[in-house]
């Protein structure tokens, strides 16, 4: 009885399914797909070469704080940072009194209330405060961004597939729409406001380049800032907001598996042992 | 329970003997993973799964009942807390990862002992009930899973927890109210995280109080083993202490090093991009995909796209749930009396391909949905179903098994080249020896 009701319902399920796929098959060959112009135009991120990359990845300091300088002086107009605190930077090489200072000298203050009369207002970052948002809030980030909202970058890089090469990829990858495409698929010209970028999901970003010119920054340790350092050097940066404690769990990998492997080897000893006389 | 010639517990210190004779907890560990438990001797490595399915369990308890004392299930707040976690509470991340990759490991590890049961014919006659409870931990295992998920707030988890919560939306009529109430809102938000938080910290204890279960059925008729032929005597069992602990031993290292691989060098290798934005309940992710471990039964649900005499939803939903339901039934279904593949050459090419048919439907449901992995999905999916339904129970009337070996002892000694004197598997036993090898 059982065998007769699962074979009948075995037979409708792989009857649907027929139907199914006879539907598919037949709209496949009647209505083949058209390749849209994301299929054709978007690029996957180049490769990018970091020192975190990898198993064996440990920060470079100094371009961790090369890249927060191009964050500071040129990320930070719009985008927001709001999971690292300041006190963090410590982590990355800056001292103590170096990070009060950054968070003292921070453009955009810390919301706060005036303590005489209750009323909102702002006061100086200190080193426990997390970034500041450059917009109040989400309506004020859009007014400020042709409807555009600046999206946070502490975890960009875990955020999007291959996020540090991609982050990379992005600022460098502004160009002019192919007219090759443009004649293939007339309706996407990029529309006013936007801006051609094969590396973003549907090739039109709102973001504007941000890094138009070699020496946009003056790097203070003689670096030449170049467009592709300046974009490397951000990418790690924001590699490590996502992921700050990498070194400490690869270091924690390293032990664990030398633990483990010892492990191994003396269970399997015990295990040898213990088997020695029995034939299985 | 088991074997007569099984080791009895004899307390040897004053406190054990004192406990044994008011509550003999020893006595039960004793004889359900000690020596008191006889195994037969030839089992290979797939049977290192049930101990760390139960490895894999208590991994999860741990670490998750530590990131509950730093999470909180509030819609405004559980993304950040999660960060926070990760940022700044003492080794959170190792908590965090270990607990989001541990759901991983679980997974790999009990689909390895499923795959196992099916291969050697475990859920058959006396097992039955072991099948049945094992069937019964990996739906709750499911349900906790995909509601730890969730946790976390960011778009994958909040679009999931959408989807799947709408497949109750395709029961006809009361669809709608029965989501609805579900979820406690129109849509995920903070009544149904809270809910998903709780449940998802019982079901683990209901996950361990079945596990007992299920090691209890089992201990009735003992171990099955690779080749499927019943225990005949002593000579064809060694106690569980200390050769299956040792051998469960290496296992383990095994499991943790693979664990530990991926935890600390590849811990979002598993998991998608999109969970680390804030969910979202205005900008719906480009592809919603569950975790790795779903995608075959998603690739079934998404199979379904012609509406015949019922929706195609509703078809959907009832083969995803039905790919799953279908697996009580199997006892029966497979009818042959011979359980290990190894001597059912139909029946084996059969499971090869069913294991090759999930294998790509896992490929095509973690995959967009585009026609060619729905086409590839409708012809996986419609074998699935066969292989059970149909197919499987014609072979086991059809098939003429090859021989069986008459006993484990046999089959092993035959293994070795047969020209060894018979031994027994104890080199203590005092029972008979064993029958010299066929060849």
């Amino acid at each position: 009885m059982v065998r007769l009701i699962a074979s009948i319902v075995g037979a409708a399920f792989v009857l649907v399914l027929g139907i199914a796929l006879f539907g598919s098959v037949a709209g496949v060959i009647t209505d083949p797909v058209a390749p849209t112009a994301e299929s054709v135009a978007h690029k996957h991120p180049k490769e990018l070469e970091l020192a975190s990359n990898g198993v064996f990845g440990k920060f470079d300091r100094r371009q961790l704080q090369r890249g927060f300088q191009v964050y500071k002086e040129v990320c930070a107009a719009c985008h927001s940072l709001r999971l690292v605190s300041f006190r963090d930077l410590q982590k990355i090489g800056y001292s103590e009194p170096e990070v009060k200072a950054i968070a003292s000298q921070w453009v955009i203050e810390q919301p706060s209330i005036n303590p005489e009369t209750g009323e909102a207002a702002t006061r100086k970052n200190i080193p426990s405060d997390r970034f500041p948002s450059p917009f109040a809030n989400e309506v004020a980030a859009r007014a400020a961004n042709n409807n555009a909202l600046p999206p946070d970058l502490s975890l960009i890089t875990k955020a999007r597939e291959e996020g540090t090469a991609y982050v990379h990829s992005l600022l460098t990858g502004y160009t002019t729409q192919p007219a090759a495409l443009l004649k293939e698929f007339p309706d996407i010209k990029t529309p006013e406001g936007l801006h051609y970028n094969p590396y973003f999901a549907n090739l039109n970003i709102a973001m504007p380049p941000p890094l138009t010119s070699d020496g946009q920054v003056t790097y203070a340790d003689g670096t030449k800032p170049t467009i592709d350092q300046m974009s490397t050097d951000v990418s790690a940066f924001l590699t490590w907001t996502a992921e700050p404690n990498l070194e400490a769990r690869h270091a924690a990998g390293f032990a664990s598996i030398i633990f483990i492997l010892i492990f191994c080897g003396l269970a399997w000893g015990a295990y040898q042992n213990v088997w020695r006389d029995v034939k299985h | 329970m088991s074997f007569p010639w099984a080791k009895q517990y004899e307390p040897k210190l004053p406190l054990t003997r004192w406990l044994d004779e008011r509550l003999p907890v020893p006595r039960l560990v004793y004889n359900s993973l000690g020596g008191g438990y006889p195994v037969p001797r030839n089992l290979n490595y797939f049977w290192n799964f049930g101990v760390l399915a139960g490895a894999a369990l208590a991994i999860q308890i741990i670490t998750g009942i530590v990131l509950a004392m730093h999470y909180a299930a509030n819609g405004t707040v559980a993304f950040d807390s999660v960060e926070s976690i990760m940022r700044d509470v003492n080794a959170g991340w190792f908590l965090r990862y270990a607990h989001a990759n541990g759901a991983s490991m679980f997974f790999i590890v009990v689909y390895t002992h499923i795959f196992r049961g099916l291969y050697y014919g475990s859920y058959k006659a006396p097992r039955e009930m072991v099948w049945l409870l094992g069937v019964v931990i990996f739906l709750l295992m499911m349900a906790t899973a995909f509601m730890g998920y969730v946790l976390p707030w960011g778009q994958m988890s909040f679009w999931g927890a959408q989807v799947i919560t709408g497949f109750f939306s395709a029961i006809p009529l009361v669809g709608d109210t029965i989501r609805i109430w579900l979820l406690g809102g129109f849509a995920p938000d903070n009544a149904a995280l809270n809910r998903f938080f709780s449940l998802h910290y019982l079901l683990p204890f209901v996950i361990a109080g079945v596990i007992i279960l299920h090691i209890w059925a089992l201990h009735i008729p003992g171990s099955n083993n690779p080749t499927g032929v019943d225990v005949k005597g002593e000579q064809d069992t060694v106690p569980f202490h200390p050769y299956y602990t040792a051998k469960d031993g290496f296992g383990l290292g095994i499991f943790l090093l693979i664990f530990a691989s991926l935890l600390f060098f590849f811990p979002n290798y598993l998991g998608h991009p999109d969970n680390y934005i804030p969910a979202n309940p205005l900008s719906t992710p480009a592809h919603i995909v569950p975790e790795w471990y779903f995608w075959p039964f998603y690739a079934i649900l998404r199979a379904f796209t012609a509406d015949f005499i019922l929706p195609a939803k509703l078809w959907g939903v009832l083969a995803m749930f039905g790919s799953i339901l279908l697996l009580f039934f199997l006892p029966w279904l497979d009818s042959s009396p011979v359980r290990s593949m190894n001597y059912r050459p139909k029946a084996r090419i059969a499971f090869w391909v069913l294991v090759a048919d999930i294998a790509i439907l896992g490929y095509c449901g973690g995959a967009p949905a585009t026609a060619t992995y729905v086409i590839l999905s409708q012809i996986c999916a419609a074998y699935y179903f066969a292989h059970f339904l149909i197919i499987l129970p014609i072979i086991s009337r059809s098939e003429r098994p090859r021989p069986l070996p008459n006993s484990i002892t046999e089959a092993v000694l035959a293994n070795h080249g047969g020209t060894s004197p018979a031994k027994t598997a104890l080199a203590t036993s005092t029972t008979s020896p064993a029958p010299h090898a066929a060849h």
